[in-house]
């Protein structure tokens, strides 16, 4: 059977719309011109000077690593536990609980991210809880804590279901032999459960960190003006200012920087193989 | 004891609140008041103005429309090429596993502009045309990534015994290696309708004047205040899910009880 021979169109679709366009971007990073008419193209490195010879650029760049980070650990400190603890349910209760972080997914994420500000506006619900028992006004939004919040939100689940799934495919015998051979419930977990979960946390913690280093929209809804992501940065060029080349030019270092976060973390993760190794 | 009421309250305050947001979204969908701070009421009108918005009508079309066309051609598509790079090998199949995954590990953002320069590249319009192939590019990888495993899985001797039994090679994927790996294709397919009646970010950069879909009516509207026709809108969508979910649920017990 030349079965092989099935991939040539999804080759044809790759080339066109994946390769291509990365160069493009590529293209337009290193380049100055009118970014209608690619005959006025210069080569230039003009655009990496001026993202990295001004203090706010880089100022935005660190600050969106800063939150993902920090999301990404907050959504790792309270996803693990729960994954942990559904996965040691029965399958029934357990199926049910895994798909209850799921089904939000079905509700558009932007109107779900823009309810939080009818919960945590000045005159929002928890706002009017909190004064009802006697307490100062809280103002929660517009700042960092709540793009954070934002962030931990939305991004939550996919911490959540790597871990879960890995945990309930662990051999359950190894724990066992754990406890039979005199391990404490915390030695057991640290020793065992939790290394052998390490495949499923990097995954979720690319997972999170991915989206959450690259969003501008949690950013320009929560946010308020004051806090722009390197996305925000990005978005602006694009569809404002209309300097493609720059907005190219931020891109590439987000993904260059995107590839080295994960470089380092796939150093802890020895036990990844299999499809699509290598590269990533 | 005590350990067990943690876990359950701690349980508890998770999903009160990954849904806190669903619940006010739902009770704000019956405000009398249009702000979205005040309750002022129980009212039914948004759901009959929603009717009469021929803007958010057209944008739950859209959202719609490319959901279902770009989930189906990209299960064909995904599916052709998993079968194609299953029976591949080496370095040829290293390579296109490691391209498949860019737009899985690529940021939506780097994405959607790069989509964006090819578009323009070749000079063509803005539109539903360059969001539905910008949506097929993002959700192919997802359905190749679910069919893969299951022809992992598959006894590769099944195919070759029905050729040897005089099957055609087209016959034998028909009959045989499609209904093996049909669970595969079937997630893969909820997963690229899911994804693109969610997504914002490719659409948003792909999309041209007057052509927009849910997501971009929700962000044009944030600055403004969203009207609570979207709500009404979403609490339906939603519904219509949850319903779809149990009857799905509802059959699978059935026939895991028929089977004993």
């Amino acid at each position: 059977m030349k079965l092989k021979k099935f991939t040539f169109p999804y080759i044809i679709w790759l080339t066109i719309f994946i390769v291509i366009p990365l160069f493009l971007v590529l293209l337009y990073a290193f380049t100055i011109g009118d970014s209608k008419d690619i005959s006025t193209f210069q080569f230039s490195l003009n655009n990496l000077e001026r993202f990295f010879s001004s203090p706010v650029y880089i100022q935005v760049l660190l600050r969106s690593v800063r939150l993902a980070f920090i999301s990404t650990v907050i959504c790792l400190l309270i996803g693990y536990p729960i994954a942990y603890i559904i996965s040691r349910e029965n399958p029934k209760k357990r199926n049910t609980m895994i798909l209850m972080f799921v089904i939000p997914m079905w509700m558009n994420f932007l109107l779900r991210t823009y309810a939080w500000l009818t919960l945590l506006g000045r005159n929002g619900i928890i706002n009017i809880i909190i004064t009802k028992l006697g307490f100062q006004q809280i103002n929660f939004l517009y700042n960092d804590n709540a793009v954070l919040l934002g962030m931990v939100y939305n991004f939550l689940p996919f911490m959540v279901l790597p871990i879960f799934s890995i945990l309930t495919k662990m051999n359950i015998n190894l724990i066992e032999a754990a406890e039979d051979l005199g391990a404490d419930k915390t030695t057991t977990f640290k020793k065992v459960i939790f290394p052998l979960s390490l495949p499923g946390v990097m995954t979720g913690v690319s997972m999170v960190f991915i989206p959450a280093v690259s969003t501008f929209i949690i950013s320009s809804l929560l946010g308020g003006n004051k806090s722009s992501l390197i996305g925000n940065l990005i978005e602006q060029q694009f569809m404002y200012t209309g300097d493609w080349h720059f907005g190219s030019t931020m891109s590439i270092i987000l993904m260059v920087f995107i590839l080295i976060s994960m470089a380092v973390t796939s150093r802890f993760d020895k036990q990844k193989e299999g499809e699509g190794g290598g590269l990533w | 004891m005590v350990d067990r009421i943690i876990k359950k309250l701690y349980t508890f305050t998770i999903f009160l609140f990954l849904y806190a947001p669903i619940i006010i979204l739902i009770i704000f969908s019956f405000n009398n008041s249009k702000s979205r701070g005040t309750w002022d009421g129980f009212t039914l009108k948004w759901y009959v103005e929603l009717f009469q918005d021929r803007q958010v009508l057209k944008a739950f079309y859209n959202t719609l429309l490319i959901a279902i066309s770009s989930s189906i051609i990209s299960t064909i598509i995904g599916t052709v090429a998993a079968i194609g790079i299953h029976y591949m090998n080496g370095f040829s199949k290293k390579a296109i596993l490691n391209l498949n995954y860019l737009p899985v590990l690529n940021p939506d953002i780097v994405t959607a502009v790069s989509l964006m320069t090819l578009y323009r590249m070749l000079k063509i319009d803005f539109g539903l045309l360059t969001m539905l192939l910008s949506h097929i590019t993002f959700c192919v990888p997802y359905v190749i990534l679910s069919i893969l495993p299951k022809l992992k899985q598959m006894n590769k001797h099944l195919p070759e015994a029905a050729m040897d039994l005089g099957a055609t090679p087209m016959y034998a994927l028909r009959k045989v290696v499609l209904p093996e790996i049909m669970p595969g294709i079937v997630t893969g397919a909820l997963m690229a309708f899911t994804l693109s009646i969610d997504d914002f970010v490719i659409s948003f950069f792909n999309t041209g004047h007057g052509v927009s879909n849910l997501s971009i009516t929700i962000f044009s509207m944030a600055r403004r205040g969203i009207n609570p026709v979207i709500n009404a809108l979403s609490t339906l969508m939603f519904g219509a899910m949850m319903i779809l979910l149990l009857i799905i649920n509802k059959r699978t017990d059935k026939t895991i009880k028929e089977r004993g």
